[in-house]
């Protein structure tokens, strides 16, 4: 169980570098009131890594409830 | 439920959208421009809903079917999640709609029976409440489901088509038409389709778990 969590971390931060090199390699280079409120200086992805912080906290979280659910039903199964 | 792949898939794909949807190059349109960004994760709320809605509604009629009260409990988890997703749609939409249709609540039609039809459901939470008796309770809610459900898809689907309203999808504003939004936005927006569904199928999943634990809990251990 913890050797496949720690698999299915490894593997999401895996995949978030690669969609980072990606997204990083198609930057954007047209100017405009928008985009130059939006991407200045390109610290979009600060708040692209906020995001992905909070989310994966949420993540964490939700796991770590379904492990204690799992615990609560595991201790529950002899009686029945 | 218990397997963990499809959590899994659900996170990455959910990674994706918020990484991608964030970044890629978008068609900038009147008084949308970057809130155009807000489909990848105001319609999946949505989607997700309309799921656990229809899970709900399946299992109340399997309770009715056969009165055996586990289906009850899986009926009152998806509403319960199903309303959650509803009230985040609601609330990302009010605030969409006060940067492009410059007010929160204007009297948008869609708006309005959407409001309506979450009521309804919040109604059904609320009645559960209200009943001591399990039996009656099951009874009596999952036929309200059921009505709940038949008056969901008319007030946030048909009517809104029917009539005038800002709201893409309506009579005179199609949603999604190749002049608003362009193939590298679906490549998101598919994606978060599916990736909120299947953490909203997640967010059930643990509710109906912890909820049986806690029947478990009041019938001894053989119920249900």
């Amino acid at each position: 169980m913890i050797v496949r969590k720690a698999l299915s971390v490894c593997f999401t931060l895996f995949f978030l570098c690669l969609s980072l090199l990606a997204s990083a390699q198609q930057q954007n280079t047209e100017k405009g009131p928008v985009n130059e409120f939006f991407r200045s200086d390109g610290k979009i992805y600060v708040v692209v890594g906020v995001l992905v912080i909070i989310f994966l906290g949420i993540v964490l979280f939700l796991s770590r409830l379904e492990r204690r659910i799992s615990k609560l039903e595991k201790r529950q199964q002899p009686h029945s | 439920m218990t397997r963990i792949w499809w959590k899994v898939l659900a996170v990455l794909i959910l990674l994706y959208t918020i990484i991608v949807g964030l970044t890629i190059q978008i068609p900038m349109i009147g008084t949308n421009a970057e809130s155009s960004r807000g489909l990848f994760y105001h319609v999946p709320m949505w989607i997700s809903m309309y799921t656990l809605f229809t899970i709900s509604v399946i299992n109340s009629l399997r309770y009715l079917r056969n009165y055996d009260l586990k289906y009850d409990v899986s009926a009152s988890s998806a509403a319960n999640v199903g309303t959650f997703f509803g009230v985040l749609g609601f609330a990302t939409g009010t605030l969409w709609a006060t940067y492009t249709w410059g007010g929160s609540l204007p009297t948008d039609p869609k708006q309005m029976s959407t409001a309506l039809a979450l009521l309804i459901y919040m109604a059904y939470l609320v009645l559960r409440m209200s009943i001591q008796d399990i039996d009656k309770r099951a009874r009596i809610s999952a036929v309200f489901n059921v009505f709940a459900f038949a008056l969901l898809i008319p007030l946030t689907y048909i009517i809104p088509r029917m009539v005038d309203s800002l709201h893409p999808g309506a009579g005179s504003t199609p949603g999604f038409s190749k002049s608003d939004t362009d193939h590298h936005m679906m490549m998101v927006f598919y994606p978060a389709m599916v990736g909120w569904t299947l953490l909203g199928v997640w967010l059930y999943s643990l509710q109906l778990r912890y909820r049986k634990l806690e029947l478990k809990n009041i019938f001894g251990n053989d119920r249900p």
